[in-house]
């Protein structure tokens, strides 16, 4: 039996194996994806993004046992930050997770470098969740900069969570990521600034462009379980509303697009690499290149040109 | 990473720290997952008090390497045995168990035939934990 197919019987430790393809090497799991693809693409994939430290695992654990009462499949991706120099990463969202057996499904994942790889894993590795029978998935990222629009990109329902007070929501609402949020969450909100916090984060939403979906600002205590609730039937109205907005059939074009021109550039750009390493002239390109006798848009153009 | 490396599909050594039981004695634990971190490995770190059965859980889920245990409380002798014989009952036999903490002389021995790759005691140099690990899994 395929890896793919043992993934659709819900086997646990394929699922697991797959999803190390998919991080590691995205074309090793081309035929897998291709052959649990029509099984994707349902329930909701939630993505809670925030500083460091605002309590975004905690939440997604709690939102996690929320969920498993409410008899959704959840499962539960956490990226974390690759060490630039090393490669190594210490993974320690799990630390939050309350004991909930089998029946959530976690993994962590590494950035492993900023070459948009974790951009391609991240689809794939939501794809097999789904693949698996998972409905509910929670994609836990650190905010910081632009693979975290990317990566938010993929979720549909967006949580972005903010502490109350030392000024640093307002470093975060900077960072872009008041436009990527559909739901607010003021987190910690046993300390003190939590009211304060909410205001300001209302007026900035009033403040930006119009939508059809105000973004509800809602404080929470993650640890103590406070909140949570009310942060799940938010993200089941916000599903609801995506649903029947009529938009809904261009966002999924969208997404498609956005898929299908990663394959493609990944391809082409396989494709030429090998085949110019293959007859040597990678190597003299690259040369030509470092040695500033051939411009790099120049190169390329070279490289794909005399294989045609 | 380099068109050849990607081609090769090297991918990092991953491994699971592990603190099974009610010990609450974490420096350890935390010291060898940083070094193993700075050593270029994920390392998934569960937290404290975690059964057996959870941190075989989170093993298989994060498709891991190797597992390691710290144990300064004394339990080592069941809890051990406990994670191995899961780990065996999920089809896992392949990946290393390592133990670290209080672990005496003969225990160790003991643990070593149930087939636990190696003991590390109080004092250990990471490097030579960083060393292992590498030679046992076979990837840099
Ligand atoms: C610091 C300490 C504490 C601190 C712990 C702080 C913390 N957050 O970790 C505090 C004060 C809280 C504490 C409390 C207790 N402690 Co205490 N504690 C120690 C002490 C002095 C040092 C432990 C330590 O941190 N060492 C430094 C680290 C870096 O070393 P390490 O953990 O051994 O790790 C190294 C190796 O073992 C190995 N390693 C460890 N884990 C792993 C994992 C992997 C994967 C690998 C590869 C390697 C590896 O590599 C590391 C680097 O070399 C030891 C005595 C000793 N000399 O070990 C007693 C000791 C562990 N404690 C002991 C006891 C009894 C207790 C208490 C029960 C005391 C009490 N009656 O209240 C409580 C229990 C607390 C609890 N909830 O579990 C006993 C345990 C006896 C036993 N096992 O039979 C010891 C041995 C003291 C003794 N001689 O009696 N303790
Ligand atoms: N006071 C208070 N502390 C909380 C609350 N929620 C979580 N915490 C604590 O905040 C700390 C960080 O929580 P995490 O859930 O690990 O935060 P995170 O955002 O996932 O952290 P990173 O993944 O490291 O970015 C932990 O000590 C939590 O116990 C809360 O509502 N109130
Ligand atoms: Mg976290």
């Amino acid at each position: 039996m395929s890896l793919g197919q043992e993934i659709l019987r819900g086997d646990r430790r394929a699922l697991a194996r797959a999803l190390t393809l998919v991080e590691s090497d995205p074309h090793a799991a081309d035929d897998i994806i291709a052959e649990v693809y029509p099984h994707t693409g349902h329930g909701i994939v939630v993505g809670v993004t925030g500083a460091p430290g605002v309590g975004k695992s905690t939440l997604v654990d709690r939102l996690a046992g929320q969920f498993l009462a409410r008899g959704r499949k959840v499962g539960i991706l956490a990226v974390d930050p690759s060490s630039p120099f090393t490669g190594g990463a210490l993974l320690g969202d799990r630390v939050r997770m309350e004991g909930r057996g089998s029946d959530v499904f976690m993994r962590s994942l590494a950035t492993r470098g900023h070459l948009g790889g974790l951009a391609r894993a991240t689809p794939r590795a939501i794809q097999l969740l789904q693949a698996f029978g998972k409905d509910l998935i929670l994609l836990e990222t650190v905010g910081a900069g632009q693979s975290e629009v990317d990566i938010m990109g993929f979720a549909d329902t967006t949580i972005v969570v903010v502490v109350p007070g030392l000024g640093d929501d307002v470093q975060a609402f900077k960072a872009g990521i008041l436009e990527i949020g559909d739901i607010f969450v003021v987190n910690k909100s046993d300390r003190p600034g939590a009211d304060q916090t909410m205001r300001e984060l209302r007026q900035m939403l009033h403040l930006g462009p119009q939508r059809t979906w105000l973004p509800p600002v809602l404080s929470a205590q993650a640890q103590q379980e406070i909140g949570v609730a009310e942060i799940a039937d938010a993200i089941l109205r916000h599903s609801e509303v995506r649903l029947t907005d009529p938009e809904q059939r261009q966002r999924r074009m969208q997404e498609a697009e956005r898929l299908v021109r990663d394959a493609l550039a990944d391809q082409l750009v396989r494709g030429v690499v090998s085949r110019s390493q293959a007859d040597g002239r990678w190597n003299e390109v690259l040369a030509e290149v470092a040695e500033r006798r051939l411009d790099p848009a120049g190169a390329a153009r070279a490289l794909h040109l005399e294989q045609d | 990473m380099t068109e050849t490396e990607q081609r090769a599909g090297t991918r990092p050594i991953r491994v699971l720290i592990g603190k099974p039981g009610l010990d609450g004695h974490d420096r350890g634990a935390k010291i060898v997952a940083r070094a193993l971190r700075d050593a270029g490995m994920e390392v998934i770190y569960t937290g404290l008090h975690q059964t057996p059965e959870e941190i075989v859980e989170a093993a298989l889920q994060e498709d891991v390497d190797v597992v390691g245990l710290s144990i300064l409380s004394g339990a080592h002798l069941t809890l051990v045995p406990a994670v191995i014989d899961l780990l065996q009952a999920q089809n896992m036999g392949d990946v290393v168990v390592v133990v670290g903490g209080i672990i005496p002389e003969e225990d160790a021995e003991e643990l070593k035939k149930l087939g636990v790759k190696a003991v590390f005691g109080p004092g250990t140099e990471t490097d030579e934990i960083v060393r292992f690990t590498r030679a046992s899994v076979g990837r840099a």
